[in-house]
């Protein structure tokens, strides 16, 4: 079976820029401060590619794709 | 009998406290009279060690109540394994470490010596706030009597951590002792997988270990045979607020809360809630105190959990209210300051009890906070936020009547003076290093 892999965010790290929310909103929404709420379901392959856009993008390298290893 | 005679009496066994105390039941910061209370720490081999602790069903007593064979099974894994043991008790409302330290410390240190033997460890740690001196005396005079007694096998180091709510978290804990500022650090990994040194590290509430150097000593039967049927043994409350004799007392598990007050010398008035756990904690209404007892099991059909045995019984002449929102300043300063939805919204929660608290714009605050709530739980890097937000969540839920009549400017508190203790919070102050 092939590894599902989900987003996961290092809230230490995160600054609250907000430039993930604007890549991947399929996923990543603003808290009313401006922190990202990180939908941690499984990625569908179609999204993977946005998912792993954001991830580069984001100036603090606060985001992560995890293999999800839950079940 | 020797000291030294006294650690190596293997013959000697003392008898088992029978009922109640058992962690405080030969309070004594000598080790030669520990000694001859409590008889040599039985040897046994890791595997079966931690079996045992397993057989007994000791779970954690510094907040979350983790069973300790899963945690010492984990650390055991590993190699060059180091064990802390968590005195920093940065609980305002609690003092169980600090009591249980300084009338037993050698029950705790010797706990400390079964857990490192249990994980293999060769390095142990016991820290606690600085400017406690009267537990930090006990300690290194403590500490210094073993050494010269030669009964422990891995040197035990004494650190003092800044007196902070959050230093008492683990990773802040392990952060603080590898060199870096008391804040929590992004997991995993966990300390148990890394560490201090980087190497797997258990962390244990010292009321955990004290247990832990009973049950070696009696056994799993022994520690089973009082207590709630899934959660045994005993714990330590710290029980304030409107009593007669508030303080640290010890009780089984599935006490029921009435008792425990009847324990601290009764009420001095009539109670409107009682908070159970801490300031992490649950508010339980006087009217459900009789059908709860002290174990989790019971405490979640109120939404409530044991957390750090604080039991502090609110008059009815106090605003509960006003209560909740102090704390909820307190623990909002406390942040560490490192993620957003901490910092910020733990601040906007504060405000907005202010306002409750005042009556100000009522319908707008609670509003807002059920929104905060979904949004700030599980959100920072530890669990600090979402203790935060359990400790108003069940304030507003608890106290919905006096915060309807704060609506129409109306308050039943005939007394202003502050139940619950919050030390004062200089953020920036006090150092996190
Ligand atoms: C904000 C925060 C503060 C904490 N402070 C303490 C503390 O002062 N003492 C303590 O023993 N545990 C504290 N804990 C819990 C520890 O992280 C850890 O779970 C505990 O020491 C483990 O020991 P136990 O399994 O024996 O309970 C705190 C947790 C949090 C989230
Ligand atoms: S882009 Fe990075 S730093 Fe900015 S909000 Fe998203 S995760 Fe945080
Ligand atoms: S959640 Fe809050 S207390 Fe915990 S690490 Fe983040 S900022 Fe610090």
């Amino acid at each position: 079976m092939a590894v599902t892999k989900r987003l996961r965010v290092d809230m230490i790290a995160c600054d609250g820029h907000g430039v993930c929310a604007e890549l991947f909103p399929e996923r990543i929404q603003l808290d009313d401060w401006g922190f990202p709420i990180i939908d941690d379901a499984p990625i569908p392959e179609r999204l993977l590619k946005d998912a792993r856009r954001a991830v580069t993008l984001c100036p603090a390298l606060a985001l992560q794709l995890v293999d999800d290893t839950r079940r | 009998m020797t000291i030294v005679e006294a650690a190596q009496g293997r013959q000697r066994r003392a008898t088992p406290p029978a009922g109640l105390p058992r962690l405080l039941a030969n309070p004594t910061s000598r080790l030669d009279e520990h000694l001859d209370a409590h008889g040599p720490v039985p040897r046994l081999r890791p595997e079966a060690l931690i079996a045992l602790v397993e057989r007994a069903g000791l779970r954690g007593r510094g907040g979350a109540s983790f069973p300790t064979a899963t945690k010492l099974r984990a650390v055991a894994s590993g190699r060059r394994t180091v064990v802390v043991a968590n005195a920093c008790e940065g609980e305002p409302a609690s003092a169980k470490d600090a009591t249980l330290l300084t009338q037993a410390p050698h029950l705790v240190l010797d706990g400390l010596a079964v857990a490192a033997a249990a994980v293999g460890a060769r390095d142990a740690v016991i820290a606690t706030e600085r400017g406690r001196t009267e537990v930090l005396d006990v300690l290194a005079h403590a500490l210094q009597a073993r050494a010269e007694a030669g009964v422990d096998h891995v040197p035990v180091r004494l650190v003092t951590v800044p007196p902070r709510y959050l230093a008492g978290e683990e990773s802040a804990l392990v952060h603080f002792l590898n060199g870096g500022e008391a804040k929590p650090t992004s997991v995993p990994p966990r300390p148990y997988e890394r560490g201090v040194h980087r190497r797997p590290t258990l962390v244990q509430n010292v009321e955990t270990l004290a247990h832990l150097a009973l049950v070696v000593r009696h056994g799993d039967a022994w520690f089973r045979s009082i207590g709630a049927a899934e959660e045994p043994g005993s714990a330590l409350f710290t029980v304030s607020g409107a009593v007669v004799n508030p303080g640290v007392y010890e009780a089984a598990l599935g006490t029921p809360i009435p008792s425990m007050l009847v324990a601290a010398g009764g009420t001095t008035a009539d109670v409107s809630a009682v908070l159970v756990g801490g300031y992490f904690g649950t508010w339980v209404p006087a009217s459900a105190l009789g059908s709860v007892t002290l174990d989790n099991r019971s405490l979640s059909a109120v939404g409530a959990a044991l957390g750090c045995g604080v039991v502090a019984a609110l008059p009815a002449s106090r605003c509960g209210v006003a209560e909740a929102a102090r704390v909820a300043a307190y623990l909002a300063a406390e942040t560490a300051g490192q993620c957003g939805p901490c910092v910020n919204g733990l601040g906007s929660v504060s405000a907005a009890m202010d306002a409750l608290a005042r009556g100000q714009d009522v319908a707008g605050a609670t509003a807002a906070l059920h929104r905060w709530f979904g949004m700030i739980a599980g959100r920072g890097a530890c669990r600090h936020p979402d203790g935060a937000i359990r400790f108003v969540k069940s304030a507003l839920h608890t106290f919905a009547d006096e915060i309807t009549r704060h609506q129409r400017g109306m308050c039943t508190a005939t007394d202003r003076a502050p139940v619950l203790p919050v030390p004062h919070s200089s953020p920036g102050g006090i150092s996190w290093r």
